[in-house]
């Protein structure tokens, strides 16, 4: 009996110590963006890595959810005869909701469980300690790129999920289906406004900084991870946790900002 | 402090759960000289190096670097005392993504506002010294142990350091890079002057390049000796350990 409350305990004193690492090394990681030297080289580097790499993947993705947003609405719409607002019911579904989750869910694929594992092999091969002795702040070397790029392309990245949404909606509804194209646009133009904008951009701004700060963390402290943090397996454990974690994450805080932002 | 010494470690004590792996650890390293430290494998060799370099904390004692308690030190503060540092890791510790030439140019580039030309200088000149030239772009997987090592001792040097670690410099390679080694550690510390702790494996070869030897046992320091000192200390652990590795040779009577 004694040793199921240890446990819990223990699990417990090991959250609340988590969840204090985690405070601190975000709080470590912006702070460094503000510190001098300024180099723009590591973070076009990184937007590169972050941003651009996730091009295809993001334009392949909105493509699709704007196809089948298309193909559903339509066939909802049509029901009550409302083909007409096909348009404003794609682009809102997209902007509000799935163009900042989505982007975010395939940018943590993509770039963030790459960014988990060369975090965390740096740390297992001493790399991150070598940086700490030579005077050189790993927060500031390798965080900071990270945290801007994630920060600046997530936006981005967004935006051009819910534009290839809504030409995918498009297609689908006005192409195949055959709803009218002006009044696709038509009631886009009539019903978004620039809340709704925001909302999406506050979201994706939110879920970047997000992003890349769990997988920053979990790669950084992989040395303390629980169940053995060391070697490839170590890694590759981690890797997964970061992703899992941050995909939970962002649908949790997408909950959060609607109800903030609503 | 003693003026002339580079670091002191009092008491240190650290554990790791319920293992306690350093007992009290007492040590004095004097500047511009080369001190060993040899112990078995487990023993908390490279540990100590860590509490020195202000990657571990200490459970108690005090760690003093150049009169500075590390544990009274600011993150600022730290990184200062760290300017004084050039460490050899056991693996050398090279950023795998970068050549060979960036990752020995890395400390001047982040550190200094050394303009690009002079850093291209200063890193061939390193990579000379080291007998490396003509590795410049390379990758760290694209050498061999020794070559890795040498490259890293490169980067330790690049900023002319004050004191130099080294963990395990020759484990893992044979003799004659071993040698090779040794070599570039003694042309580089006469050249440069620096302050040397060196952690290793490799008895009695290791004895020819030190002043002092300091050997950890059981979470202890047993003395700090000179090499002659050691080899003839009474203290029963240190005679044990020099019977051990040197065998008989070093055990005879007619030495004591």
């Amino acid at each position: 009996m004694l040793k199921f409350f240890e446990k819990i305990g223990e699990n417990f004193l090991y959250y609340v110590n988590d969840a204090g690492r985690m405070g601190i090394f975000l709080f470590n990681s912006l702070l460094s963006i503000l510190k001098p030297p300024y180099k723009i080289y590591p973070v076009i580097k990184q937007i590169y890595i972050i941003g651009t790499l996730s091009i295809f993947v993001v334009i392949f993705t909105g493509a699709f959810t704007g196809m089948v947003l298309g193909l559903q609405g339509y066939h909802t719409l049509s029901k009550f005869g409302a083909q007409g607002l096909l348009g404003s019911a794609v682009a809102l579904g997209l902007i509000r909701e799935l163009g900042p989750v989505l982007a975010a869910l395939m940018v943590t694929g993509r770039a963030g469980s790459a960014i988990c594992a060369e975090i965390g092999v740096m740390r297992i091969s001493e790399q991150i300690d070598a940086l700490e002795c030579m005077a050189i702040d790993p927060h500031k070397y390798i965080m900071a790129p990270k945290f801007i790029a994630g920060i600046i392309s997530l936006p981005l990245l967004t935006a051009l999920f819910d534009v290839t949404g809504i030409l995918g909606g498009y297609a689908v509804g006005v192409g195949l289906l055959g709803a009218n194209g002006g009044t696709y646009f038509a009631s886009m133009y009539a019903d978004v406004i620039f809340d709704d904008i925001f909302m999406g951009f506050i979201k994706s701004l939110c879920f970047g900084l997000l992003i890349i700060w769990i997988c920053c963390f979990k790669g950084y402290f992989v040395h303390l991870s629980r169940g053995g943090g060391f070697g490839a397996e170590g890694v590759s454990k981690v890797t997964t946790n970061a992703v899992v974690l941050s995909s939970v994450s962002v649908l949790v805080f997408d909950y959060v900002l609607t109800s903030v932002l609503l | 402090m003693n003026e002339n010494l580079a670091v002191q470690l009092i008491d240190i004590r650290k554990s790791y759960g319920s293992q306690e792996v350093l007992k009290g650890v007492n040590l004095s390293i004097k500047e511009g000289k080369t001190t060993v430290i040899v112990g078995g494998s487990g023993q908390g060799k490279s540990q100590i190096i860590k509490h020195i370099l202000g990657l571990i904390r200490p459970n108690s004692g005090q760690v003093m670097v150049y009169g500075k308690d590390l544990n009274n030190v600011n993150n600022k503060q730290l990184k200062e005392i760290r300017n004084n540092f050039g460490v050899l890791f056991q693996n050398a510790a090279l950023f795998d993504s970068m050549t060979v030439f960036d990752n020995v140019a890395l400390p001047l580039r982040e550190r200094t506002k050394v303009p690009e030309k002079e850093i291209d200088k200063i890193v061939n000149e390193k990579l000379v010294m080291m007998d490396v030239e003509g590795t410049n772009d390379k990758y760290p997987a694209q050498l061999s142990g020794g070559m890795r090592k040498r490259v890293g001792l490169a980067r330790a040097l690049v900023l002319n350091p004050k004191i130099v670690f080294f963990d395990e410099p020759t484990t893992g390679l044979d003799i004659a890079k071993s040698n090779e080694i040794y070599r570039v550690f003694f042309k580089t510390q006469t050249a440069l002057g620096y302050t040397a702790v060196i952690v290793s494996h490799d008895v009695p070869r290791i004895f020819k390049l030190a002043d002092y030897v300091a050997l950890l046992h059981n979470g202890v320091v047993q003395g700090c000796l000179t090499p002659e000192e050691f080899q003839l200390s009474d203290n029963p652990v240190v005679k044990a350990f020099v019977e051990t590795t040197m065998g008989p040779l070093y055990s005879s009577e007619m030495e004591v």
